[in-house]
């Protein structure tokens, strides 16, 4: 009933009965179906090629918006992510694509932004990886998966583009070398159009990705689609009634082109070998393979070594003595920086209000001198006037006392004349 | 540059039908049956340790667990049975297999635990041990060149022998679970448990659970662990049955014409999976059909990462003239007097 299976450094029992850890695979996927997957595609083509069809024709669903434009400066990586469901499997698929690839006049460089883009999220998992209080478990996995690399249907052979970016790249992350708007080729020249870029990926040393024959359950087909790349694909998200059925397909006057069909394109070759085949190929591919890789590289960069056992403590402590530093060091620096711009904002605002101020005292002494002035000029009016009546009472005592004199002298006078009568 | 767009495709279509002329099926779920195949390939490692006096049955009960000859006790043969002087930690791996499932046992023995006069400290060498796997997985993980896949040999899981004294926790019990159940997951049981009734039984886990609250012991599985609703619905039930109490046997007898494992007395034959004579199935169910990812998921995800926080911060800390604690849980004036 139960087999006895020797490994290395251990020995090999008989069970005599039931235990029950045959269920760890079932206890295993569950576990990841309740914490969910995440996948992540780089789409990698000149623009036109149909890489947003193709993506919304391979996960059923209408994924972006408007299409790219023509004019960059310079190739951007694009990245979105959806949440996709299917029965109870829940994943996060992100699907980056490179905008402006292959327009410039001067390719020299295109290749660099993608490059930088796939070593961005390498390095992002390294100092997750590294940190000392770490949630390895919940962290949201932005490393490339797969590359689509999308290859002009000219049928003639690849474009010195091409090469030079997938060798590139052929070190960095799994690629899938695809033919892109296939329904363009004929059969035949399809045939040659095929040997002749397998050749000349040969002859450049490019490494695309393999599908992995050593597990006997998938390795025959795995071989047999490796013979059959770089795949030639068309998408579609239009359907069309085909006999009794409606088919995603592209309808041409001189006949249908159907996408699911595999004697029209690779398609479905394409969909069983990505997603329904080797998805967690691809992604342990990713991580035990380029992302080791990449993280040997850096910290070979930064000067560290594995020396003998006795001293390895000493790799660590300086890993996280020269991260801690150099954290240490950005901090200051922001701290600087943060302090620098607090001591201009208080110079700048201290010239504001010392100048609002002079402007208040210049304000205020003019309104005193105003005042003052207005003051002076109502005390002289003031003191005109009291002149002006002091002047008319003189006058008036003056009057009245000529009057009075006026007076007596008049009844005197009368009084005189009086007397005079009467003698 | 991120946004979600949240779509349910409602085709339940089994994988195996090839559907692909099935419009709106894009084959996501797959990836189970991808990840089912990888772990066949490789393989799974389970690590467990047993702890407890000599006399107390650690080495039958793993081999009933593991329906095979798995402990140290049945693999050597010359050596004479002595209770050693001091504390010894053993470890004994085997490959096993089934339906297609090949896994690797370590079982990690303790003799000389419990059995000295003076046991103060005994609970020491095992964290040491402990804390050296952790160390060992962690020199292997900063590494610049490492390996695919690093070899693991953290304790998972400590099972605890609790002897059937029926009263409560003994001191050494206390102390040994209480520094433990910091840096592993321990599952306490009680030993030889058909010497109690189920009365005397039932009232001595009660004791039990009341003495480890009492001194904060959080043995597995532990709450603040528990991801959502229905994960403590499930471990609130176990809470409330540990310890398990169980009784090992590797000897089959005959009763009511079936062949089962259990131990024959004279008054009758008690039934090692038999669920009311004793709780072996449980423990078993917990430990193998139900839980054993998870119990290695907190070793690697909390107790592992918990020791290399401390590994870490232990290099940029020392403040003048206080002890340091080493992050093998020994203080560092004791390390050196020993060392002596």
């Amino acid at each position: 009933l139960v087999a006895c299976f020797v490994g290395e450094g251990a020995r090999g029992v008989p069970l005599s009965g039931h235990v029950g850890f045959d269920s760890m695979p079932d206890q295993l996927v569950n576990k990841s179906v309740n914490h969910g997957f995440c996948f992540n595609i780089l789409c990698v083509g000149e623009t036109g090629l149909g890489k947003s069809t193709l993506m919304d024709t391979l996960f059923n669903t209408k994924f972006e918006g408007e299409p790219t434009q023509h004019n960059q400066p310079g190739v951007q990586l694009k990245s979105n992510t959806y949440e996709l469901q299917e029965s109870n499997v829940r994943l996060k698929l992100t699907v980056v694509n490179t905008v402006g690839f292959g327009d410039q006049i001067n390719k020299e460089d295109s290749y660099k932004s993608i490059v930088e883009f796939i070593d961005t999220q390498f390095e992002a998992y390294l100092q997750e990886e590294l940190k000392i209080k770490r949630t390895l478990h919940s962290y949201h996995d932005t490393r490339i998966h797969a590359c689509l690399y999308f290859i002009a249907p000219t049928g003639h052979s690849l474009k010195s583009l091409d090469l030079v970016t997938m060798k590139k790249l052929d070190s960095k992350v799994n690629i899938i070398p695809i033919i892109a708007k296939s329904d363009a080729i004929s059969k035949s020249e399809l045939t040659k159009f095929k040997i002749k870029i397998t050749s000349e990926l040969v002859s450049n040393g490019v490494q695309i990705y393999q599908f992995p024959t050593d597990d006997e359950t998938v390795a025959e087909i795995n071989s047999t689609m490796n013979g059959h790349l770089p795949f030639a694909v068309v998408g579609s998200t239009e359907e069309v009634k085909i006999g009794n059925k409606m088919v995603r397909a592209r309808q041409y006057p001189w006949g249908t082109v159907q996408v699911e069909n595999e004697n029209h394109c690779d398609f479905v070759k394409l969909r069983e070998m990505l997603i329904r085949v080797n998805m967690e190929d691809l992604r342990e591919q990713t991580h035990t393979r380029h992302y080791e890789l990449y993280r040997r590289c850096k910290l070979e960069e930064m000067g560290f070594k594995d020396t003998d056992p006795d001293s390895k403590p000493f790799s660590l402590q300086e890993t996280y003595e020269a991260k801690r530093n150099e954290f240490m060091g950005e901090l200051q620096k922001k701290e600087e920086e943060m302090r620098q711009m607090f001591v201009q904002r208080v110079k700048e605002k201290e010239a504001e209000l010392k100048e609002a101020e002079k402007e208040l005292h210049e304000k205020f002494d003019r309104l005193k001198k105003l005042h003052q002035d207005e003051k002076k000029k109502l005390e002289d009016k003031k003191k005109s006037l009291d002149d002006e009546l002091n002047g008319f009472k003189q006058k008036k005592t003056a009057a009245e006392l000529l009057q009075a004199q006026t007076q007596q002298a008049g009844s005197s006078a009368t009084l005189k004349k009086d007397k005079e009568r009467k003698k | 540059d991120i946004w979600s767009l949240y779509r349910n495709i409602p085709t339940p279509v089994a994988r195996n039908e090839k559907a692909s002329s099935e419009l709106g099926y894009v084959g996501i779920d797959a990836i189970l049956e991808q990840m089912r195949r990888k772990a066949m390939k490789q393989g799974f490692e389970f690590n467990i340790m047993v702890v407890g006096q000599s006399g107390l049955g650690k080495s039958t009960l793993m081999n009933t667990l593991f329906k095979s000859k798995v402990s140290r006790r049945s693999v050597k043969t010359t050596e004479e049975e002595r209770i050693p002087k001091t504390i010894e930690i053993k470890s004994i791996s085997h490959d096993i297999e089934e339906k297609g499932v090949r896994m690797k046992l370590t079982v990690i023995d303790t003799p000389g635990f419990g059995d000295q006069i003076n046991n103060e400290n005994c609970w020491q060498p095992i964290m040491k041990f402990i804390n050296a796997q952790y160390e060992q997985y962690l020199q292997e993980e900063i590494n610049i060149d490492r390996k695919k896949k690093i070899p693991d040999s953290r304790v998972h899981c400590c099972i605890y022998f609790i002897p059937p004294t029926g009263h409560c926790l003994r001191p050494i019990d206390i102390e040994f679970m209480r520094h433990l159940s910091k840096v592993v997951n321990i599952v306490p049981v009680i030993a030889k448990a058909d010497t109690l009734t189920l009365e005397e039984r039932d009232f001595f886990k009660q004791k039990v659970r009341e003495d480890l609250r009492a001194n904060e012991i959080d043995i597995y599985p532990q709450k603040e662990f528990d991801e959502d609703a229905e994960d403590r619905m499930i471990n609130e039930k176990i809470r409330e049955m540990i310890p398990f109490a169980v009784v090992g046997s590797d000897q089959e007898y005959q009763v009511n014409g079936k062949r089962l494992l259990g131990r024959k007395t004279r008054w009758g034959t008690v039934e090692v999976e038999n669920t009311t004579h004793c709780e072996f199935a449980y423990l078993r169910d917990l430990l193998i059909r139900t839980h054993m990812q998870n119990i290695k998921d907190i070793t690697s995800s909390i107790h592992y990462e918990m020791y290399r926080v401390r590994r870490l911060n232990e290099n940029n800390m020392h403040p003048n003239g206080q002890p340091t604690i080493h992050a093998n849980g020994v203080p560092e004036h004791e390390v050196l007097s020993n060392e002596m």
